[in-house]
């Protein structure tokens, strides 16, 4: 698989996902200069955290006009799997790829530590390598990660979600759903992970950062564009604390495959 | 010709940066201190131009890049 690593001045994490995909996953995997204006026959791209221009005015906001940009939105418009991660999750909420938009985190501290994360769907092209309400353990380092969102479209995001999600994560526990390249995603809810305790339950302590409903994972209604706050690209390896982030990469790489 | 754009959360979103802003203040002593709304201040350099015509470009620039409407509102003064 080629998966694209875009490159804006002031990301820092670019790198990381590029030993990641190529050294860890043995995928084919290159960097994109922001100026580019295409992706270069590209089947993945990922977007990957940092600093992109410093965080002026608004983290993501000058990203956003970059020439490659005009590439990603074609390409996930036309359903290909875009990855946003930390600032790259900034970046999709500023181009509209995804709703809503980072606050500061509610303590104005930057956080950098691990995370339980429970997921939430296992049908998308992230996560079907994953077991639905399973919790994964990945570090988050940001000082805007605190998920905010108008109420209607909250209501949207969260629309059809199963009402006891403990239950729905015991009927489907052991199964492995790829991903379905047709939208069918429609009508469940867009979130993807939220934060959790380590026995996945949501509690305000649990939450690091005030996102509204937990939320620190989501995807589009067609689920092939995912943002998400933690870095799965630093939880990898074992000797990094936690592999479980190799779980979102090898999730992609198999719904390419098998698309 | 000046355009000043100020920029503030919504009412009714919580303003972190507001919230400590008061709560140090109380703490230096300062006394009868309500809400505290923690914004941004640009000013932008024109050409003289009819000054409808130029808030109407300072609207649309606010609305395409300079706030975000999901969390931000405006305001726009011309000197």
């Amino acid at each position: 698989m080629k998966f694209g690593i875009i490159v804006f001045p002031g990301s820092n994490c670019d790198q990381d996902c590029l030993y990641v995909l190529r050294d860890v996953l043995k995928q084919s995997a290159v960097r994109l200069w922001h100026q580019s204006t295409d992706l270069h026959g590209c089947e993945a791209v990922v977007l990957p955290g940092g600093f992109s221009y410093g965080d002026y005015l608004r983290t993501g906001a000058i990203a956003r006009l970059s020439p490659v940009m005009d590439a990603v939105s074609a390409f996930a418009k036309d359903g290909g799997l875009v990855l946003g991660i930390c600032n790259g999750f900034q970046i999709l909420l500023e181009t509209g790829l995804l709703p809503g938009v980072m606050s500061r985190n509610t303590s104005l501290r930057f956080i950098c530590r691990f995370v339980n994360l429970r997921v939430e769907r296992t049908d998308t092209p992230f996560t079907n390598r994953c077991v639905e309400g399973q919790i994964l353990r990945l570090p988050i380092a940001h000082n805007e990660g605190n998920y905010t969102v108008d109420e209607q479209t909250l209501k949207s995001i969260q629309a059809n979600r199963p009402v006891d999600s403990s239950q729905a994560s015991e009927a489907s526990r052991g199964t492995r759903s790829g991903f379905r390249p047709t939208g069918k995603a429609r009508g469940t809810s867009q979130v993807v992970f939220r934060y959790c305790d380590a026995q996945g339950q949501l509690t305000d302590a649990a939450n690091p950062n005030g996102s509204i409903d937990a939320i620190a994972g989501l995807c589009n209604p067609a689920g092939n564009v995912l943002g998400l706050m933690p870095h799965p690209e630093r939880s990898a390896e074992p000797a990094l604390g936690s592999s479980d982030g190799r779980l979102i990469f090898e999730s992609m790489i198999q719904s390419l495959t098998h698309a | 010709m000046k355009a000043k754009v100020i920029i503030t959360l919504k009412p009714g979103l919580l303003d972190a940066q507001g919230k400590t802003i008061k709560g140090a203040l109380e703490s230096l002593g300062f006394r009868g201190v309500g809400e505290v709304r923690m914004g941004k201040y640009i000013e932008i350099e024109l050409a003289n131009g009819r000054a409808a015509a130029t808030k109407r470009l300072i609207e649309q620039m606010c609305q395409k890049l300079l706030a975000n409407p999901v969390v931000e509102q405006y305001r726009i003064e011309l000197d």
